[in-house]
């Protein structure tokens, strides 16, 4: 763990005791009260802390509607509405898990929205950046082994479009896809028989998300938090302690989030919904649009905007693949985006085009939307796999603080201040 | 930090937040009415239960009820629905014991099978059923789906009870107009897009086109997809006698009243839900604001 002052003074005899056996509130101390965070944060830092409580958020409602869902296809459907009618404050706590999802996915897509445009996914925070994208694909995998145990007809459907995309594989080896795709469903249609096996994954997936974003936070508190600038820490007053500074922000910009997560709970819980999934699941109808939850739409855009079944699926992984070798594609010695003057127009290039993936993949796959959608499919991945690396060598970048204390306190104040130190 | 970049710092956050609403609310797509050909118009109704301090109206809620039971339940069920719900707070608030007289007198009975000899008939050869009690549920006529299809010319009535949620208003515009269309609906708190299909759809029963075939048995309706629909007309002027005479017997007037009854068996702790909300929100706030004050005061020094 990265290096700094120990406060840590036990504050009574048992906490003394087991100091001296398993220093265990010894090492939280470090790491949560005096570890040093940039004084230059600002809101966009406050999503880490967010996203915990997300986390927690769904386990303990998860939980409790464990105790109420039933996970068979006969009686899923009934048990939800059920949970919804008669359970005490079962509409609720329905509602927050239900509407979490998505905050979680919202604080998520912030979250990684802000790496990559302080470049925060660079050296020397490569296995914290990777770590983090592992966490997202277990999200989406969680996120969409959730959306089937409604047994509705988007959940229905949604499970037989997308497992059916590993039969693509038959056109590598003729049978393997077809024999993936049974073996998940454990049998040869969608059925009671999938909706258990997800149930059940889906219980086990958030736990090892809690065990990978251990690894995040401790991998966070190896290499510490990256800044607006992109500069390192480098004198004292660079930082703040965590506590009381970084946890009061944070406390703030939680409650203004539960804010908004709890307008959608109260005032508009099914909005982020999809009214066909208060009808029961069919096997015999096919809802006329099938789309996934909001935040696999980008994704869903760029499987439909290739032609080919296979290439879709090998572009709708490698989308989200590719992201693991960000800290090697972009090449330059810059972290931040604010000193990138070309760099930072193209990425908000690419954060439009990701909405307009979004909008995409919401509407039917024809027509003018498959043009478009293809247009920034292909300006997704020339981003990442060419303009990231040439643009990191071609660019200058412009004029840099020396300093975080100086970007915070302008240059001069920033030397009297380092002068005071001396 | 200076006051200025603070401000922007804040600002480029709250950018931030509003973009990843965007994102939601560019591409939250509404459903299932319309499905292909040409886009239909589907009209708002100003319901009382809609936006952020709505409420059920009891009367409105009560002859609602009336029409249902007189008019819907000669096909359709409300198998979620329980007769306690009818005089439960936040419904339409029946009085218990009419309820119970009503549950009893319900003619789709409770089946009470199997008898005690393992058969499911009676001796003149008819399923074993009681008179249901507050605990049951409402049941429409019909004992199983094919029963129901043998009766309807092959089409399945559906269970009425969550109908206002399972459908919906697909957006017909722009992606500039669909944004602040999502954004009208998250800020009022307004979902009741299922609620205006279903009248749209009572309402919606008129001539065909010169030019449209229409297959037999079936009937035109301009809001339902396809605009062919098993259901003939349900509703006419006059056909359900209101006690209260000030009220109008049009069919749109019942089918402002149907539908509010069916929003309110889709969801019955609407009024619970969002009464709650208010104290939430309020104590978020509050804690938002002195959270945000206790911050600026410990941070002053550090800027």
């Amino acid at each position: 763990m990265a290096q700094h002052e120990d406060t840590y003074k036990p504050g009574s005899r048992l906490e003394q005791w087991l100091d001296e056996r398993l220093p265990l509130t010894r090492m939280m101390h470090g790491q949560f009260v005096d570890f040093p965070t940039p004084r230059n944060l600002n809101y966009l830092w406050t999503f880490g802390g967010i996203l915990t409580f997300c986390l927690v958020i769904q386990i303990v409602t998860g939980i409790v509607l464990a105790m109420h869902y039933v996970p068979s296809d006969k009686l899923a459907f009934d048990s939800i509405e059920h949970i919804r009618r008669d359970v005490n404050y079962g509409w609720l706590i329905r509602s927050v898990h239900a509407v979490g999802a998505s905050m979680f996915f919202v604080a998520v897509y912030v979250h990684m929205a802000r790496g990559l445009y302080y470049g925060s996914y660079k050296a020397p925070r490569e296995v914290l950046w990777i770590l983090g994208v592992i966490i997202y694909l277990l999200m989406m995998a969680t996120g969409f082994l959730g959306y089937t145990l409604p047994w509705g007809q988007m959940s229905f459907w949604g499970v037989t479009v997308i497992t059916n995309l590993f039969s693509s594989l038959d056109s590598i080896i003729p049978g393997l896809g077809t024999k993936i795709v049974t073996w998940l469903w454990g049998g040869y249609s969608v059925s009671g028989v999938t909706l258990n096996r997800f149930f059940s994954l889906h219980y086990l997936l958030p736990f090892v998300i809690v065990g990978v974003v251990a690894l995040h936070v401790w991998a966070l508190h190896v290499v510490g938090q990256n800044n607006p600038t992109g500069i390192d820490i480098k004198t004292k007053s660079d930082s703040v302690p965590m506590a009381p500074y970084a946890v009061m922000k944070d406390m703030f910009a939680l409650f203004a989030f539960m804010l908004v997560f709890g307008w959608f709970v109260f005032y508009a819980p099914d909005y982020l919904g999809h009214a066909d999934n208060y009808i029961e699941a069919n096997p015999l109808v096919t809802p006329p649009h099938i789309v996934p939850e909001w935040y696999y739409l980008p994704f869903y855009a760029i499987l439909r905007a290739v032609p080919s079944k296979l290439g879709g699926v090998a572009l709708m992984f490698g989308s989200i693949l590719v992201l693991l070798f960000l800290p090697w594609l972009d090449t330059s010695r810059v972290r931040s985006a604010r000193y990138r003057p070309i760099f930072k127009w193209l990425l908000v290039l690419f954060f439009f085009s990701f909405l307009a993936l979004g909008y995409l993949g919401s509407k039917p796959a024809e027509g003018v939307y498959v043009m478009w959608a293809q247009i920034f499919t292909t300006y997704y991945f020339l981003f990442f796999l060419v303009l990231m690396p040439i643009v990191g060598v071609l660019e200058t970048p412009s004029p840099m603080p020396r300093s975080i204390t100086e970007s915070v306190l302008g240059e001069k104040a920033a030397s009297s201040a380092m002068a005071a130190k001396h | 930090m200076s006051q200025f970049s603070r401000i922007t710092g804040f600002v480029r956050g709250a950018v931030a937040v509003a973009a990843a609403l965007g994102v939601i609310s560019s591409i939250t797509s509404a459903p299932a009415a319309a499905a292909g050909g040409e886009p239909i118009h589907i009209d708002r109704q100003s319901w009382s239960f809609a936006g952020v301090r709505g409420k059920f109206d009891k009367d409105q809620l009560q002859r609602g009820f009336q029409v249902y039971q007189e008019v819907c339940a000669a096909c359709h069920g409300l198998k979620r629905v329980y007769f306690r719900n009818l005089s439960e707070p936040g419904g339409p608030g029946f009085n218990a014991e009419a309820v119970k007289a009503l549950a009893a007198s319900w003619p789709n009975q409770i089946f009470d099978g199997p008898n005690e000899e393992g058969s499911i008939a009676n001796r003149k050869g008819a399923i074993i059923k009681r008179p249901a009690r507050l605990s049951d549920p409402i049941l429409g006529p019909y004992d199983n789906d094919n029963q129901a299809r043998a009766a309807q010319n092959g089409a399945l009535p559906p269970d009425l009870s969550i109908i206002t949620k399972a459908r919906g208003v697909e957006y017909h515009g722009g992606v500039i107009g669909h944004i602040g269309y999502m954004m009208r609906d998250i800020v009022n708190g307004y979902q009741e897009g299922g609620a205006d299909y279903m009248h749209a759809l009572l309402t919606g029963y008129t001539k065909p086109p010169a030019d449209f075939k229409l297959s037999d048995g079936m009937s035109y309706n301009k809001a339902f997809p396809g605009h062919q629909i098993a259901m003939t007309e349900p509703l006419s002027d006059g056909r359900v006698k209101y006690q209260n005479e000030s009220v109008p017997r049009t069919v749109a007037q019942y089918s402002r009243d149907v539908t509010a009854f069916l929003a309110w068996a889709a969801d019955p702790r609407l009024e619970e839900r969002k009464s709650m909300g208010w104290i939430v929100m309020l104590y978020l706030l509050v804690t938002c604001v002195l959270l945000y004050a206790a911050k600026r005061k410990l941070w002053s020094s550090v800027h």
